[in-house]
């Protein structure tokens, strides 16, 4: 016997077992193994997922918090159940601060129109960033119309960089709302979120983060973090599509007015008088999306199944040979070179736009996405139409790194 | 479905060397193409004398397939009247969309080029841009109010 019996031994992150659990990694795409490195966008879904959506389907459907039959109980104890999994992956104080909706998109616009909007004025001022998806643009652009507000937008640097000190110097007194991203969707940039966070809240500044493409990659954690507001969808994260998360300070959500009126979110209804039902409930009208949810406490329950520190190590391992891979190339431009990024390279090739690239890529069983990435302003910033993106997840390996890095090639001697 | 029947020499050679490239001066008609989820944008100027197309230039950004489908098409039309360009319009547009469409319609030359986008669905919207933006230019004589044009 030697030492190694009683050392504990530190194993590389087992990889190709992980692959195992997600059956659609096992298909091919033009007679080529999928290559699946557009998890930026949406992951793929590991058989817990699919076993829980499947057995809730099958046996346990019913709608939640109305019947006394069986059936109901077990969907409502199911969709509660996924709630309290919910709470404990981020830390959340209460269930009560746990909202389901339907993604990032929709919970931005719950909070811009049930707490922004009665609370802002005319020359009150929302501060967000330049490297903003969509999602975390438009809503505030459109409760700022309603309220004669204005959104004020830090700058970001040409590595992509936002610098807290650039942010703090645009917190001011008429500031009433700080919304930025976690991680940058565009760029992989990871924002100072916990610095920028904590100024706000000296500040009395409420804030909220898109966690949309922090939540698969990081350990995000309420308490330590500190926020009003944290946002992300279930597909990012391995749950299905049509579910999410809003997590809202409680004190903040029992302030706010309701943003859908309808069933589920009452206590009692007559004509001249309705009282709404409590937390979390309020904010949860009409038949949710319960297999979603389900779905969703699935995925998290099975990220508790693997390790996942050596998870998120291996993903910071394929961005660093993804980055060293892809400059290697000539004409291959890395667009997003923050210090710190998760994992995921955005990158433009000389004479190749992007579409040409995702075409090309896929004929070889590659799948990225290409295109503005929702992020116009970002573009914009780096004068391109258009990046190509590879984003990287745990069951991602080095040789589909090195398959995209030879399918580049190709495509550039294409058009040379 | 190959990938050299959609990237084939005369449409390596077109994105590579666009012809026509920029602004017709004076134009009787100006409209802009935008695909916004791609990012493609053209801008179509075009002269017309009379009923025929006497110049058209296209400028603006996109990828192989948008920029050689424009460049090819400026080539095709000019000279040609605003009946005969409608004519390769709806030729092409029965090329790019449907399956049982001659891929080698005579009438269309180096068009017949871009009969292999059709295997690629995803990519049809991008070759077929430009026409929709000359349609557009066409079915209005002043350079006024044409509204933009998408494919998406």
């Amino acid at each position: 016997m030697n030492s190694a019996a009683t050392q504990p031994l530190v194993l590389p992150f087992d990889v190709m077992r992980v692959r195992q659990d997600f059956p659609i990694l096992a298909r091919e795409v033009h007679r080529q193994p999928l290559a699946y490195l557009d998890n930026g966008a949406s992951a793929q879904r590991p058989l817990a997922v699919i076993a829980a959506v499947d057995d809730y389907e099958r046996h346990h459907h019913a709608n939640i918090h109305r019947g006394v039959h069986t059936l109901s109980q077990e969907a409502t104890a199911l969709y509660e159940g996924a709630r309290d999994r919910v709470m404990r992956h981020i830390n959340a104080r209460s269930r009560n601060e746990v909202l389901f909706v339907r993604g990032t998109t929709e919970a931005i616009n719950l909070v811009a129109q049930s707490y922004a909007r009665p609370l802002l004025k005319a020359g009150d001022e929302i501060l967000i960033t330049h490297l903003e998806h969509h999602a975390n643009i438009v809503p505030w652009q459109m409760v700022c119309e309603q309220t004669g507000a204005k959104l004020v937008v830090a700058p970001m640097d040409v590595h992509g960089e936002v610098h807290a000190e650039a942010v703090e110097a645009l917190m001011g007194p008429r500031t009433r709302l700080l919304a930025c991203a976690h991680v940058s969707n565009a760029l992989g940039t990871v924002l100072p979120v916990r610095r920028l966070l904590a100024s706000a809240r000296a500040r009395g500044i409420v804030s909220l983060v898109d966690g949309a493409q922090a939540i698969p990659h990081m350990d995000v954690d309420m308490q330590s973090l500190a926020c009003d507001f944290y946002v992300f969808s279930g597909h990012k994260v391995y749950a299905p599509t049509g579910i999410g998360v809003l997590y809202g300070r409680e004190a903040l959500l029992e302030r706010m007015p309701p943003w859908q009126g309808g069933g589920d979110m009452i206590l009692t209804v007559s004509f001249e008088r309705t009282t709404y039902n409590a937390l979390p409930y309020k904010f949860e009208a009409g038949t949710p999306n319960i297999s979603g949810a389900i779905g969703l406490g699935a995925a998290l329950a099975y990220l508790g199944t693997i390790d996942l520190a050596a998870a998120h190590a291996h993903e910071h391992a394929l961005l660093l040979h993804a980055t060293k891979v892809l400059s290697q190339i000539e004409g291959l431009r890395i667009v997003g070179t923050a210090r710190e990024k998760a994992s995921l390279v955005s990158f433009a090739v000389d004479a190749v736009h992007a579409h040409d690239l995702g075409t090309i890529l896929d004929q070889d069983g590659i799948a990225i996405r290409t295109g503005h990435h929702c992020a116009m302003p970002v573009m914009d910033f780096f004068k391109l139409p258009a990046t190509a993106r590879a984003s990287f997840v745990f069951y991602n390996t080095y040789e589909e790194i090195d398959r995209l890095g030879a399918s580049v090639r190709r495509a550039r001697a294409m058009f040379r | 479905m190959q990938l050299a029947d959609l990237y084939r020499d005369v449409i390596l050679d077109h994105n590579r060397v666009p012809r026509n490239f920029g602004a017709v001066e004076a134009p009787s008609a100006r409209v802009e193409g935008f695909n916004p989820l791609c990012g493609d944008h053209l801008v179509l100027t075009l002269k017309l004398e009379g009923e025929r197309i006497a110049d058209i230039r296209f400028e603006g950004q996109g990828c192989a397939i948008s920029t050689a489908s424009a460049s090819l098409m400026t080539e095709a039309v000019k000279g040609k009247s605003r009946a005969e360009a409608t004519d390769i319009f709806e030729r092409m547009h029965k090329l790019l969309t449907d399956d049982t469409a001659d891929a080698d319609d005579a009438a269309l030359g180096k068009l017949a080029a871009l009969s292999g986008v059709r295997e690629f669905p995803a990519r049809v919207k991008c070759a077929s841009l430009c026409w929709h933006t000359l349609a557009s230019a066409l079915a209005v004589k002043d350079v006024q109010g044409h509204p933009a044009v998408t494919t998406e």
